[in-house]
């Protein structure tokens, strides 16, 4: 086996570096570089006139969150052009899933075709950890992570669990109204 | 002569207003800036009635939750010296800005009205002697708080800042020989004149080396980053590790107060004080304000320097700072007070 060896010149401190003045003026001259640019640039929008935003930052709830094309978000069950869910109940994402947040029953489709279809698909985004290996395992591409939604939150742990109607849009999520505090930690909060 | 103490406590009580006001908004400055360098935006939250004026009331919003958090005092803290190191700290800085000349004399209503609160003839002695009183609340609170981090920052800080005064008074000299007194407002007189008939006789064209040294050694001697030491966050929290409350503020207030006292008496020993360039009578209300808004205006550019400088350097090691102190900043010091004399004595001062 040939060994490669790389020899890494040591940046050279000559009387230059090691004066220090200059290249404190260097350092200067790029952060002074970066506050004016981007001062203009503040100044420009707003003013109206320019394009270009003076920072990088993104003002999360007033801006909306910036995903990746490929992010793994909330998920959705997936329809056949007929309307019908695509899930044949086969259990292959119940049993990947490594939270053991899904929970399938199945029942006997009226299509023979298909065999059998999902009674009931229950996922609990509050244990999901959004590894994705469900739409992996899925061999008819019925679940996708791709609803754009990571603002997933809700008063209690029951509120968390998505059913078959919500992950596939036909009914609207409607979170239970926010439980008066209790301060005695025994009393739970009335359903 | 009532009217005059009256007169000198109504501009004390004005310059020490100053000082409390660029310091709060130092603390507006030093975020946004640093923001704004780093292509970020910076604290912007705070609002009143939904009004947000791009972060203002940051600082009004601070020294709500300091003054409302709890002061707490560790068990085994000297309980006095606790109290008493944060008053020191930011007192001594606060009366050397009393002694900075805002403005020379103006003549108003018939009689002369100086514009510097403490008139004295050592003027400079007394802003050194204050800065290095200021010493002691650092010190006293890293001793007082029975902490071993409080401890060592204080030592950190005794250490640095007792060997920049040194420098900061040895590049002082030369300045002081220069201009042949130590009276602060005569010092800012004699940069009155020009050179060559264009160039304004300011410290720092005559004194360009000074200026260098005395920036550096200001720096220093403010304790903030590059030479932070003392506090260095990411090591030792530092002298104010066991400080809550206001008291904390007190001490976070301070190093705002003595980035102004440096900044003044760059302005002041360097810039050409209250002096606007090329205008050589200045007297009567709208002369005072002129000088008033000259001698602020530099300070907050010497400011926004350091400001820069701050954000821009990565702390310097411990001994790195000794070294850059003692064995670097001090022989140049000593070179520039000597070729300062030989210059003096060659070309007779002026």
């Amino acid at each position: 086996m040939a060994t490669r060896i790389a020899t890494v010149q040591r940046p050279k401190r000559d009387l230059e570096v090691q004066i220090y003045l200059w290249e404190v003026w260097k350092g200067l001259g790029v952060t002074f570089r970066h506050l004016f640019v981007n001062m203009g640039r503040h100044v420009l929008r707003s003013l109206g006139l320019g394009r270009v935003p003076g920072a990088v930052t993104i003002q999360y709830p007033e801006d909306p969150a910036m995903l990746g094309r490929r992010a793994r978000t909330r998920h959705r069950l997936l329809k056949r052009a007929d309307g019908s869910p695509r899930c044949t109940a086969c259990l292959l994402c119940e049993t990947i899933c490594p939270a053991k947040c899904i929970r399938i029953t199945a029942e006997d489709s009226p299509d023979v075709m298909v065999e059998k279809r999902a009674k009931t698909f229950d996922i609990d985004i509050g244990m999901c950890v959004f590894c994705g290996y469900c739409v992996e395992a899925c061999p008819v591409d019925a679940i996708h992570m791709d609803s754009n939604e990571v603002e997933i939150c809700s008063y209690t742990r029951k509120d968390m669990i998505w059913n078959i109607q919500e992950l596939l849009g036909d009914k609207k999520k409607t979170p239970s109204a926010h439980p008066a505090p209790t301060h005695a930690a025994s009393a739970p909060p009335k359903p | 002569m009532t009217a005059d103490r009256i007169f000198t406590a109504v501009k004390v009580a004005l310059a020490l207003a100053f000082g409390m006001n660029i310091a709060g908004l130092l603390g507006w400055v030093e975020r946004k800036q640093s923001a704004v360098m780093q292509d970020r935006i910076g604290a912007n939250r705070a609002s009143i009635f939904g009004l947000r004026l791009i972060g203002l009331f940051h600082p009004i919003a601070d020294a709500l939750k300091m003054m409302t958090k709890e002061d707490f005092v560790p068990k085994n803290a000297n309980r006095l010296l606790h109290a008493a190191a944060p008053m020191i700290a930011l007192g001594f800085g606060l009366l050397c800005l009393a002694a900075l000349p805002f403005g020379g004399t103006v003549t108003v209503a018939g009689r002369l009205w100086s514009l510097q609160p403490i008139e004295s003839s050592v003027g400079l002695l007394f802003v050194l002697a204050m800065l290095s009183l200021g010493v002691h609340g650092v010190v006293m609170a890293g001793y007082a708080s029975g902490s071993n981090y409080g401890l060592l920052g204080g030592l950190r800080g005794a250490a640095q800042m007792i060997s920049y005064e040194v420098c900061l008074a040895s590049t002082l000299a030369a300045a002081a020989f220069l201009y042949g007194t130590l009276d602060l407002q005569q010092m800012v007189r004699w940069q009155g004149h020009s050179l060559g008939g264009w160039l304004p006789a300011w410290g720092i064209f005559l004194q360009p080396l000074g200026f260098v040294l005395f920036l550096t050694a200001g720096a220093a001697e403010t304790k903030r980053a590059p030479f932070d030491v003392p506090e260095g966050e990411s090591e030792i929290v530092g002298y104010h590790v066991e400080y809550s409350g206001m008291k904390f503020g007190m001490f976070l207030i301070s190093d705002f107060i003595e980035s102004i006292v440096i900044a003044g008496l760059i302005a002041t020993i360097y810039l050409g004080g209250w002096q606007v360039p090329w205008v050589t009578t200045l007297d009567g209300i709208s002369g005072g304000i002129l000088m008033l808004i000259s001698f602020t205006v530099k300070v907050l550019l010497v400011l926004f320097l350091l400001m820069q400088i701050r954000w821009t350097l990565p702390r310097f090691r411990f001994d790195q700072v000794l070294d850059l102190g003692w064995k670097n900043i001090l022989p140049l010091a000593l070179f520039n007070f000597l070729a300062t004399v030989w210059a003096v004595y060659l070309w007779g001062g002026r």
